[in-house]
């Protein structure tokens, strides 16, 4: 049997921007394992640098063409808690509804678009509108639906119109609140014929044991601010950020890197799930005790799983925030605000984890200094200390070159890497 | 492909994507109503994001993203020599976008302020047409997927490929918005392509000019407008950088 690998993958397919895999064994013997982002970088925080407070979530929302929502919340955010806005409760709704609208688009394209191929073994979803018609229209209608709940309450489903400082620059339409309110319902079972297929597949049985950071709150499953937690046991304000991430470069990645505890950490779905799981709505436990998902979960390939509760949740919770936006006056959406001079974090979930921005803003509200940190830096080395575990269990297993090279593949893409927001 | 007993050929299409959010291309797997009828007519050779197959015979090339580091111009040039019709694909790739702002300051100067140390290459933010030569130009942050759609067929079939003439407002004005100049803020609608069916106005946020200038439009007159209601020249400035599709008209 073969001994010796070279595995040299350029640009991996199916993630979100550029990065290569090197994998070199001798002998059986793994020599090395390497996750390179080389990515073009875009250099937003110069960007940024004396952009009108009015005008940043438009900029920041470029950052990502999956999560802008995301991005534009965590600047307004920012530019808020820096100036000290209080958006109206509507508002704070309507934004909480976008978060899900987003996270259900950004997992459904993942998990059906970019992970399910390598389950199924083709290269990408257009074989499997032939061979598993059902599954991949469960995956387009659920797409669909979050781009439909991000179109009712941000006016389209990329780059947000109406999230703005303050609140909203218009409410959502209470007509298309109730119809998203029965395409929710109508489309609720989807969910489970994806979770049936999932059910399906067979997971890897690996596991490596790192740290989780999350948002937290202690009312709610994590979605728009509240303090940072990591499974480690360390908490801290949101305003904190530079404590939990501890940025730091290495010349071979355009991506930065993080850390916290440990030698990495992670964030995304599975690290909200092992953290706030008892926020998650019955039916998402269900889903999760089903899926065999249990915190805490050291399996970096049950991201995937983590993901797909996270859309039962999102459902659930999406019904609760339209009846109560349906019960609600929607005429008042924005707090006049002056601007100021100020400093302040904002910190979402966004799809992929924990996403933090920093703005310091001057008199007239213009941004002086500026600091994004990316879910995926966030996970930049814990997916390079994965790739060489996998890699090591892999060969003991006696696996060949190619099944190493799609197990390696596949570990990366469980983190649903974003990796062009990541170089920013 | 069948259609009403004619026979068309299947476009060999391939997307790339440069120094942007990656957001255009995306757009290609929104509208999933009538995603699989989208699907028919293209047979994709190249698309990273979405599929593992990679071949190099494709006749379409979209390009998102502008150019910002050597590797870039190398990789363009070398779809540039393959693609019969290479399509600027998105407001990146059209104008420079957002990225451009970067320009700003030097490449010395960017690389310190996000990097410190560590040795980064950048090179100035340039548009497509700045390096090599572009048949079409789709623009929009995002591009909207109903206009890709109908160009698509138009390609197809080969008939004229056509983008709207007319400004945004006009779009703006048959939705029936209150103008946003009556409520203080200046837009760039009245000197901004249609096509996007005015989706940021109707949100009530002022036009930032992504799919960029109109056929022959009166910016004298724009000027104008903003000056005489006193409307603040910074604001100005700022919308008219924004995605740098102003940058031959900015006074």
């Amino acid at each position: 049997m073969k001994r010796d690998y070279t595995i040299a993958i350029h640009h991996l397919t199916r993630v979100e921007g550029h990065a290569n895999i090197t994998i070199t064994a001798r002998e059986g013997q793994l020599i090395e394992a390497r996750w390179t982002v080389v990515e073009t970088p875009r250099f937003f925080e110069v960007m940024l640098k004396g952009m009108s407070a009015e005008r940043v979530p438009f900029l920041t929302s470029r950052i990502c063409g999956i999560c802008s929502i995301s991005h534009a919340l965590a600047s307004i955010r920012a530019l808020e808690r820096a100036m000290d806005i209080r958006p109206p409760a509507v508002a704070e709704k309507t934004r909480l509804l976008a978060m899900h609208g987003e996270t259900l688009q950004s997992h459904a394209l993942h998990l059906f678009f970019l992970a399910a191929p390598d389950f199924a073994g083709t290269a990408s979803i257009l074989p499997l509108m032939e061979s598993h018609p059902d599954i991949v229209r469960a995956g387009l209608q659920l797409k669909e639906l979050g781009n439909e709940i991000s179109r009712v309450t941000t006016g389209r489903c990329t780059h947000p119109v109406s999230l703005v400082v303050g609140g909203l620059s218009k409410a959502p339409d209470k007509a298309a609140l109730a119809a998203l309110q029965k395409m929710i319902r109508e489309r609720k079972p989807l969910l489970e014929t994806a979770c049936a297929f999932f059910r399906s597949l067979a997971i890897p049985d690996f596991s490596r044991e790192t740290e989780f950071i999350s948002l937290s709150n202690s009312t709610s499953y994590p979605s728009i601010g509240g303090c940072l937690i990591s499974s480690d046991g360390i908490k801290r304000d949101e305003n904190e950020y530079l404590l939990m991430t501890n940025e730091y470069t290495k010349e071979f990645s355009t991506s930065k890197f993080t850390r916290l505890s440990r030698e990495t950490s992670a964030a995304g779905a599975l690290a909200r799930f092992n953290n706030s799981s008892a926020f998650l709505h019955p039916e998402a436990l269900k889903a999760a005790e089903s899926l065999g998902l249990r915190p805490v979960c050291h399996n970096p390939f049950m991201n995937n799983i983590a993901q797909l509760v996270e859309c039962v949740h999102i459902l659930e919770d999406a019904e609760l925030l339209i009846d109560s936006l349906l019960d609600m006056e929607l005429s008042a959406v924005k707090t006049p605000w002056k601007a100021q001079a100020g400093s302040a974090t904002g910190a979402v979930e966004a799809p992929r984890g924990i996403l933090y921005h920093h703005l310091e803003t001057d008199a007239e509200g213009r941004v002086v200094r500026a600091d994004c940190i990316i879910p995926t830096t966030q996970n930049n080395a814990n997916i390079n200390l994965d790739l060489k575990a996998v890699a090591e269990w892999a060969l003991e297993k006696g696996k060949n070159d190619r099944e190493i090279e799609k197990l390696c593949e596949m570990v990366v893409r469980s983190y649903d890497p974003c990796i062009s927001c990541s170089v920013h | 492909m069948n259609q009403q007993g004619l026979r068309f050929e299947k476009l060999k299409i391939a997307s790339f994507d440069f120094t942007c959010c990656e957001g255009c291309q995306l757009q290609l797997a929104n509208r999933e109503s009538t995603l699989a009828d989208f699907l028919r007519l293209l047979n994709i050779r190249n698309f990273r994001e979405i599929s593992s197959g990679r071949h190099e015979d494709y006749d379409i090339a979209l390009v998102e993203g502008s150019i910002s580091r050597s590797d870039e111009v190398e990789r363009l040039l070398a779809i540039r020599r393959q693609a019969k019709v290479l399509v600027a694909f998105g407001t990146c790739a059209c104008f420079g976008g957002v990225n451009s702002l970067k320009n700003r300051v030097s490449g010395e100067a960017a690389v310190s302020e996000v990097y410190g140390e560590m040795n980064v290459e950048t090179m100035p933010v340039r548009r497509i047409s700045e390096v090599v030569k572009v048949d079409l130009s789709i623009p929009g942050c995002p591009v909207a997927k109903e206009e890709v759609e109908r160009i698509i067929i138009s390609l197809v079939t080969g008939s004229l490929v056509t983008l709207p003439k007319y400004p945004v407002c006009v779009e703006c004005k048959a939705a029936l918005n209150t103008c946003l100049f009556e409520l203080g803020e200046i837009c760039l609608g009245p000197i901004t392509r249609a096509g996007c069916h005015a989706v940021c106005t109707t949100g009530k946020t002022p036009c930032l000019g992504c799919r960029g200038p109109a056929e022959e439009i009166n910016m004298e007159a724009f000027l104008h407008l903003v000056g005489e209601r006193e409307l603040s020249r910074s604001d100005l400035q700022e919308k008219l950088a924004f995605y740098n599709a102003f940058d031959a008209f900015t006074p």
